[in-house]
């Protein structure tokens, strides 16, 4: 690497807060993808006017920047796929500002997800993107990705929650876009940005709306002794009109993997559950709560739990929110499909995936947001057979394909980061990728910032037109 | 009629039909922009058709602004050119629409009122309760961008927009999102879309998400002798754990002006009795739902008017609340024909900050003796209608000098101000826009990807874009 470049670097952050030697930068070379690849340093910043200097120091040398919350991004959105600088969010992690009246926050990017809703819980609001990781996913990440979770079923994703965005665009210029107040005039650039996969700027600051908490909550548990039953309950709750706050599923692989890790009570020897929140006024929880158990049961529901007290329904979020950590317990490597499907038709790709898993012997664990239907199917296998990787990626392009056929997309929260670029043109003709690219390239003109993400390289042009640095220690292609 | 509008008009018969080409004056005269008239009116049947027009126009370099029932047109800033109206009214197919996964997919010439239709047949809507709602399109809804009583509750196109189908300005046919409720796969282009008032692209189709129907709905209307104690009630219904699906406060000028023939006229009905008076401001609040929490909502809000010292309230059932639901929804056209000069300001705040901007702005008003009235959604958007007795140079003078006021006040409680809606020969004398800013360099890049040539709507948006 440079040695110009790294005391730049060093000149700006100190000496403590950057890092390039070989055994150091290893640790940044994954995120919660099966993706790898190697920064030649890493950074860490603690102020907008640090963003500022290491874009400057960027476009100096002509080195790719990228920009990292937690990683725990399962796309690689936030991995140099270039190489370059991998920016850190960590240190950026206070929240400014809280006003309780206005239901707004203004957070740095490093903030993390759930710090957040703890830091407001005693004002009875909370940030209501709840994102699996998010005891450890960044705001900002969030945002980069437009996140989801469990309950942005009835509350929406992050992109629903962000009004106002401060940045470092690759240019070096510090903008703000949107507006703490509604309705900010003109193109709805934050709508833009907000999804963006840290293509088109480096975020320093962000305003969310805070959402207030439910007067009353009721988690059911709903057993089923057949995967049929328990999406077919789906379509119905669905098609009724019925709204939860929270719809999830776990099949009978899952559940077993998840009960020998959290003891939530989740019964081992059923085919799949229903986890269902429904929240509001107290009158209408129970009505709704009851309407729901009655869809469970007309669909052969072995039997339907209500959580008795908040300690019970915590368990059984515990267990949830942890599903692919237990899954990790059970194989070396997972790869996690996050196709998207017309709920109707999710009986229909179940039972493909299920055809699936047994024509490639993988193993496939179905843990996700059946109420929005947002597949996760968890693919188990040895990532070091290099065959068996080549495999289980040919079994997830099976499942993303038959996602398409059903009207459905290729990712619904996790993002197309450098994991899905290649199947972008399954959904996009050329002219749509141009558009984009377009637009790309109208903030981020010689792709300095998260080069090679989303999109695939044009046939015969390298989309990146900077030189990748000679790497000590390894080499990065 | 410039030499390129006349091949225009000899030339567009051939995409599109000469049926649907028309260069007759009183059809010209119907697609006027702010006075400005167009040279030819053309009626693609198809996407494809209004790509090949939109090639056509980029090739001559031809201005063109598309539209639907053209009851939003008076939005924005005057076109700085303007040779060709593309009519969309013959893209009004429903695509698909699937009942089970709450999915439509629409173009974007079809009336909101069959579209209603369509989804009422199965019990579900769109919450596109927008004004002129009896003739309007969706794509003039989402190009507009104007809002609803129901974004209390449902937010607003951003938030139930799943995709969309469009023709940038080369006539090339571009598309971004899907037709399923969660999605992250590429840019989200189409949020760029709405209340972009066409100057990025020729929008086709859209893909929403529908929403069930409630089951029942009441209204609740408290009135008060003052602003502060109307505002008192709003902090404590936004502060319970109440969670209406409208929420306005009517300020009390309005009792008189749905009280008249061409209000009844755009509502559809007659405002109920009783339920408004002359002379107090008023927080209409609709929620739904079964019956008992029907009955604990109005349990709460009674309980909340009387600590606020309401004057008044009444309960609205079912019937009665959809009328005054249908006047709150066409506040904005009863405002305007209600003075030969009506000018709204749009004032977004924090709602902390609702009282200081209404004050702001009745003072401003008042300090020129201008007639208003005020429909502001609980969440912090004001609609301030300045309404003039006469269509004059005094007028014009009171309300140059009034909004002037209002820019200046809301500067320093960071309101976002517009003027949506004015006279045409105002414009250039109010800044319709607010004031400038600070994110338009950011803008101005989007506008040259998707429409380089800069034949879209010329000069009608936010910085002459």
């Amino acid at each position: 690497m440079e040695p110009r470049l790294l005391q730049d670097l060093k000149k700006l952050l100190g000496s403590d807060a950057v890092l390039h030697e070989p055994e150091d930068l290893i640790l940044y070379e994954y995120d919660g993808s099966v993706e790898v690849a190697r920064p030649n340093c890493v950074v860490f910043p603690r102020t907008k006017e640090h963003i500022v200097g290491l874009v400057e120091i960027a476009n100096r040398y002509k080195t790719p920047i990228v920009g990292r919350g937690a990683g725990t991004g399962l796309s690689g959105g936030a991995l140099a796929r270039r190489g370059g600088i991998l920016a850190i969010f960590s240190k950026m992690n206070r929240i400014l500002e809280v006003d309780v009246e206005n239901q707004r926050a203004i957070v740095q990017p490093g903030v993390v997800n759930a710090d957040l809703s703890a830091a407001v819980a005693h004002t009875g609001l909370h940030f209501a993107p709840d994102p699996s990781s998010q005891k450890a996913c960044t705001i900002g990440g969030n945002v980069s990705e437009n996140s989801g979770g469990p309950h942005t079923l009835a509350y929406g994703v992050t992109t629903n929650h962000v009004l106002e965005l401060e940045m470092v665009l690759p240019t070096g210029e510090l903008i703000r876009i949107g507006s703490s107040a509604l309705d900010s005039p003109g193109y709805d650039l934050p709508g833009l940005f907000v999804g963006s996969e840290g293509t088109l700027g480096l975020l320093t600051e962000i305003t969310v709306k805070l959402t207030r908490l439910p007067e009353s909550v009721k988690t059911l548990l709903a057993i089923f002794d057949t995967l049929d039953d328990t999406t077919e309950t789906v379509v119905d709750i669905t098609a009724r009109g019925i709204t939860p706050a929270a719809c999830e599923m776990l099949d009978g692989y899952t559940l077993r993997a998840v009960e020998a890790y959290v003891h939530a009570g989740f019964p081992v020897d059923s085919a799949a559950v229903l986890l269902i929140d429904v929240d509001g006024v107290r009158e209408g929880v129970e009505s709704q709560a009851e309407e729901v158990a009655e869809i469970c049961r007309t669909h052969h529901a072995r039997e339907v739990r209500l959580a008795k007290d908040s300690r019970e329904r915590d368990l059984l979020w515990k267990g949830r929110k942890n599903a692919f950590g237990a899954v990790g317990r059970l194989s070396t490597t997972y790869y996690v499909q996050d196709g998207v499907i017309p709920r109707t038709k999710l009986p229909a790709t179940l039972r493909r995936i299920t055809e699936i898993s047994e024509r490639y012997g993988f193993p496939i664990g179905n843990i996700f947001h059946a109420g929005d239907g947002n597949l996760h199917p968890l693919i188990l296998f040895d990532a070091r057979d290099e065959n068996q990787l080549k495999r289980v990626i040919a079994a997830a392009d099976e499942i993303i394909q038959f996602c398409i056929e059903m009207g459905g997309s290729i990712t619904g929260e996790h993002g197309v980061g450098m994991e899905k670029d290649r199947l972008m043109p399954l959904l996009f003709s050329e002219a749509d990728l141009d558009l984009m690219r377009g637009v790309r390239d109208a903030f981020n003109p010689i792709g300095l910032l998260n080069p090679e993400k989303i999109f695939p390289n044009k046939k015969g042009c390298g989309e990146i037109h900077i030189r990748p640095l000679p790497v000590a220690g390894a080499s990065v292609a | 009629m410039s030499a390129a509008s006349k091949t225009a008009s000899s030339h567009l018969p051939d995409i599109v039909g000469a049926e649907h080409v028309s260069t007759d004056p009183a059809e010209l005269g119907a697609c006027a922009v702010d006075g400005k008239l167009p040279s030819v009116t053309v009626c693609p049947g198809s996407t494809e058709e209004v790509i090949e027009v939109v090639k056509y126009a980029a090739a001559k370099k031809l201005a063109l602004i598309a539209s639907g029932a053209r009851t939003k047109l008076g939005i924005g800033s005057p076109p700085a050119r303007y040779d060709v109206a593309l009519d969309m009214t013959r893209l009004n197919r429903i695509i698909a629409y699937d009942p089970g996964d709450l999915t439509l997919s629409v173009e974007t010439g079809t009336p909101l009122r069959k579209v209603a239709e369509a989804l009422a047949q199965h019990r579900q809507f769109l919450p596109l309760a927008v004004p002129y709602f009896d003739r309007a399109t969706v794509g003039g809804t989402i190009a507009s961008g104007v809002d609803t009583p129901l974004r209390q509750f449902y937010g607003t196109p951003r938030d139930y927009v799943l995709g969309m189908e469009f023709v940038l300005g080369e006539g090339v046919r571009s598309k971004s999102g899907g037709n399923v409720v969660k999605n992250v796969t590429g840019y989200d282009l189409h949020k760029l879309m709405i209340g972009s008032l066409g100057t990025l692209g020729v929008m086709t189709r859209v893909n929403f998400k529908t929403f069930p129907m409630p089951v029942a709905s009441r209204g609740f209307v408290a009135t008060f002798e003052s602003l502060d104690r109307a505002i008192e009630m709003r902090n404590r219904v936004a502060q319970s754990p109440l969670t209406p699906m409208t929420f306005d406060l009517l300020s009390s000028h309005v009792a008189d002006l749905f009280s008249t023939p061409g209000a009844e006229q755009l509502a559809g009905s007659a405002m109920p009795a009783g339920v408004l008076s002359p002379g107090l401001w008023a927080l209409t609040i609709g929620y739904s739902g079964k019956e008992n929490v029907l009955s604990r909502y109005e349990a709460e809000l009674r309980r909340m008017a009387a600590e606020s010292a309401a004057d008044n309230v009444t309960v609205l059932g079912d019937r009665a609340r959809a009328a005054a639901f249908a006047f709150k929804r066409e506040f904005i056209p009863i405002a305007l024909e209600s003075s030969p000069a009506t000018t709204i300001v749009k004032i977004s705040v924090l709602a902390a900050r609702l009282k200081d901007a209404l004050s702001a702005a009745i003072k401003a008003a008042e300090a020129n003796q201008l007639l208003w009235a005020v429909m502001a959604r609980s969440l912090g958007v004001i609609y301030f209608a300045l309404l003039p007795t006469e269509h004059s140079q005094t007028s014009l003078r009171q309300v140059v000098a009034a909004t002037n006021q209002v820019l200046a006040a809301g500067a320093s409680f960071g309101a976002n101000i517009t003027i949506p809606w004015c006279p045409s020969e105002w414009k250039s004398a109010i800044k319709i826009w607010g004031p400038e800013r600070h994110d338009l360099a950011q803008m101005q890049k989007v506008k040259k990807v998707f429409d380089p040539l800069g034949i879209f709507s010329p000069g009608r948006f936010i910085g002459g874009i």
